[in-house]
């Protein structure tokens, strides 16, 4: 077999490894998200807002793919991300009902405070 | 207050809305993936925590309660608002359990088998979010 052969095979590997990640992904968060729609009240529904869905499929294919440790560096750093998705949520939260804005830009603008603390952590104990 | 089951809830859910969700899932664990791959597993973890989906939820929620809220004659915008706000709120006590959930996987893959330990991360998320909303209730 040539290296560009090889290449191709591997680009190939990867491309099926990514569509497999993207339908395992579409499929655990919208189970999760169903849930939510039909559980009430809506505070204990808000819960699902910040479900293991995306890490379920991640992580389960992490595992079989990369082995053990790769999955516990991630679920490792996934603990840094979970503590931005808190200071997110809280933002969000705290934005809507004192400035009256509206969810959909509130929700989407504050990204960047995820990113923010996310990376902060991930540089400053992370490593 | 009690914990029930709505269906009424899947009926206000248009299915471009599910397809919205399935969009934005898919793409952020693929993506989640493609990071790892690149930048290592300790920058591709941090994305298995994004809020990937909760815009979109939250934009759904302040969407259907308006309406609501409009058709009874009521302050629809700002209810709808509140309602987002409390979609926010639950989200906050979940990612508590999230960061449970990333722990124990943490400590215990490789150790019990794989479908033990994300079944019993999962649980232990949902228990622990469970508790916390419980506890946020009855103060």
């Amino acid at each position: 077999m040539s290296f560009t052969q090889a290449e191709t095979q591997l680009a190939l590997i990867n491309m099926t490894e990514t569509f497999i990640r993207f339908v395992v992904g579409g499929l655990f968060v919208s189970a999760f998200a169903v849930l939510g729609d039909v559980l009430k009240p809506k505070s204990f529904a808000g819960l699902f807002g910040a479900a293991p869905s995306v890490a379920l499929a991640t992580l389960t294919l992490s595992i079989h793919s990369r082995g053990h440790d790769f999955a516990a560096d991630e679920a490792r750093s996934m603990i840094f991300g979970a503590i931005a998705f808190f200071v997110y949520a809280c933002a969000v939260c705290r934005l809507i009902m004192r400035y009256k804005l509206p969810a959909s830009i509130v929700a989407s603008a504050a990204i960047v405070i995820w990113l923010a603390v996310a990376f902060t952590l991930e540089t400053v104990i992370g490593r | 207050m009690m914990i029930r089951i709505d269906l009424s809830g899947l009926r206000r859910t248009k299915w471009h809305d599910y397809a919205i969700r399935f969009l934005f899932g898919g793409l952020i664990t693929a993506a989640a993936g493609l990071v790892a791959q690149r930048w290592g597993p300790s920058i591709g973890g941090l994305f298995l925590a994004f809020p990937a989906i909760f815009p979109a939820s939250a934009t759904l929620v302040e969407k259907h309660e308006k309406q609501r809220k409009n058709r009874a004659g009521l302050q629809g915008p700002m209810r709808g608002r509140e309602a987002a706000a409390l979609e926010a709120a639950g989200a906050a006590l979940g990612c508590i359990g999230l960061a449970g959930f990333a722990f124990v996987i943490w400590q215990l893959v490789g150790v019990y088998e794989t479908w033990i330990v994300l079944g019993g991360a999962g649980l232990l998320w949902l228990g622990i979010s469970g508790l916390c909303w419980r506890i946020l209730k009855l103060s």
